[in-house]
């Protein structure tokens, strides 16, 4: 490939006449790009969704598919809808321009196109897509892909809604203790490792962490996203949490380690999911008295003596699937009644 | 005074972004492609067909301007905006043709200059 390529974008020119596509094409790579072309706006979409491109422009009038159908499109294409177009067109009349521009294009040059303006607006609409696609990928990096996807969807508002879902609690017990005693190098690989394990259990089973804090974690089965049967997804996932954590252990055993232990609670029921903090810093969260409940559950393993504990609504919907065991009501601190605590998995040895 | 077939300050423009030599295969394309445009229009205006009709003299107008042929750009232009009328067309495609006919002799004699 030539030098320039490698330093210039990806560029589309959809444009059914001849001229018009050799002349902007031959404009486009005396600027360092790459160029493609497609005679109609059917031609255009086909070639966009096989490979990548920067940047499209798009000429209006056109057989088969015009502009305007491409533009309502790729709109409607979760995978394009953020491509930067650049409409290239002589169309007559002031509508057809705002028509475009509603439609999503980023600019529009009339024809015949001034090889310098062209330059100019095509720099600045790649330097608005780089800066998109980075802000993306901080995004994909610091939230649950469910998360950032809903963030992509529907944009970002701090506030929530109510939803039914099942929240799930866990933590390492007397990890503090076995901090101190090992180097915070092991402690960190050790973390890493338990962290790695904990969001396969979870993400397998359709839930989302939203939360890390030290050796705890919070996770949410059944929000951005619905998810049937949260409440049996969340059990499943701890299920499958202390059997990795079993498996962990052999392993720590064998490099003649402590082994650690896991502590789950879940609760299931109404709560407000959504994004809260400041417009400046926020995250996704779940907030409520199942949120609450769910924590305290965790809190009472130790007491109990099991790795998992669910609250009655989490029991209920498990119905006949599951085996739990009920250990009749505890008193939990800020809770004015007593509540029905369940447990999952057998009693664990002092 | 005839206005010219070809504004030389356009035509100029376009050498010198584009560069020359690619400007004469430009012109190769135009006179290949014009003839097939101004055919569009005729079928378009036998066949009733408003859409074939306004993208070919879309064209033909877009084309036009690129090499400074302002004049055919212009009756392309009117064709384009009052759409498929066959009382005026037929005129109007007459004179399309004969200006074409112009820019044609311009473009090659300014492609072999």
């Amino acid at each position: 490939m030539r030098e320039a390529a490698s330093t210039g974008a990806r560029l589309l020119v959809a444009d059914d006449n001849k001229v018009n596509r050799l002349l902007l094409s031959r404009n486009l790579e005396l600027q360092g790009h790459t160029v493609a072309c497609a005679e109609n706006g059917r031609i255009a979409l086909e070639m966009l969704r096989r490979d990548r491109f920067d940047l499209l422009l798009l000429d209006m009038e056109m057989p088969e598919m015009d502009g305007f159908a491409v533009l309502a499109e790729l709109k409607k294409d979760l995978q394009l809808r953020d491509l930067p177009v650049i409409v290239t067109s002589s169309l007559e009349g002031i509508d057809h321009v705002v028509r475009c521009i509603e439609l999503g294009a980023e600019d529009y040059l009339p024809k015949p196109v001034n090889p310098v303006l062209l330059k100019a607006r095509i720099g600045a609409s790649l330097e608005k897509k780089r800066l998109r696609d980075q802000q993306k990928e901080m995004v994909r990096r610091f939230a649950a892909p469910e998360v950032a996807q809903d963030l992509q969807d529907s944009g970002f508002s701090l506030g929530g809604k109510r939803v039914d879902a099942s929240v799930l609690f866990c933590d390492i017990r007397g990890f503090t203790t076995l901090a101190e005693s090992q180097s915070p190098e092991d402690t960190i690989e050790l973390l890493n490792t338990y962290y790695a394990l904990m969001f396969d259990a979870i993400s397998g089973h359709g839930g989302i962490v939203t939360m890390m804090m030290g050796d705890g974690l919070m996770a949410v089965f059944g929000a951005p996203l619905p998810l049937p049967d949260h409440s049996e997804s969340a059990v499943r996932a701890a299920l499958e949490m202390i059997e990795l954590v079993t498996l962990f252990n052999v392993e720590l055993a064998s490099a003649a380690k402590p082994p650690i232990a896991v502590g789950i609670g879940i609760a299931s029921g109404e709560m407000v999911a959504g994004y809260a903090g400041t417009n400046r810093r926020a995250a996704y969260t779940c907030i409520g008295d199942t949120v609450n409940l769910a924590a305290r559950l965790e809190a009472h393993t130790k007491i109990a003596q099991r790795a998992i504990l669910i609250d009655q609504v989490t029991r209920d919907r498990l119905g006949e699937r599951m085996v739990a065991e009920s250990l009749g009501p505890v008193q939990f601190k800020g809770k004015t009644a007593n509540v029905d605590v369940f447990a999952i998995g057998p009693e664990q040895k002092r | 005074m005839a206005q010219r077939a070809i504004d030389p300050i356009t035509f100029e423009e376009l050498q010198q972004t584009a560069g020359t030599e690619f400007v004469r295969e430009l012109i190769d394309t135009f006179l290949m492609e014009a003839p097939l445009m101004l055919a569009s229009l005729d079928r378009a205006l036998a066949a009733r067909d408003a859409g074939e009709f306004r993208r070919a003299a879309h064209s033909l107008k877009s084309n036009s301007n690129t090499f400074g042929a302002l004049v055919l750009g212009a009756l392309a232009r009117d064709l384009e905006l009052s759409g498929l009328d066959p009382a005026l067309n037929a005129q109007s495609l007459e004179a399309l043709r004969l200006e074409y006919a112009r820019v044609a002799t311009a473009l090659t004699e300014l492609r072999h200059a």
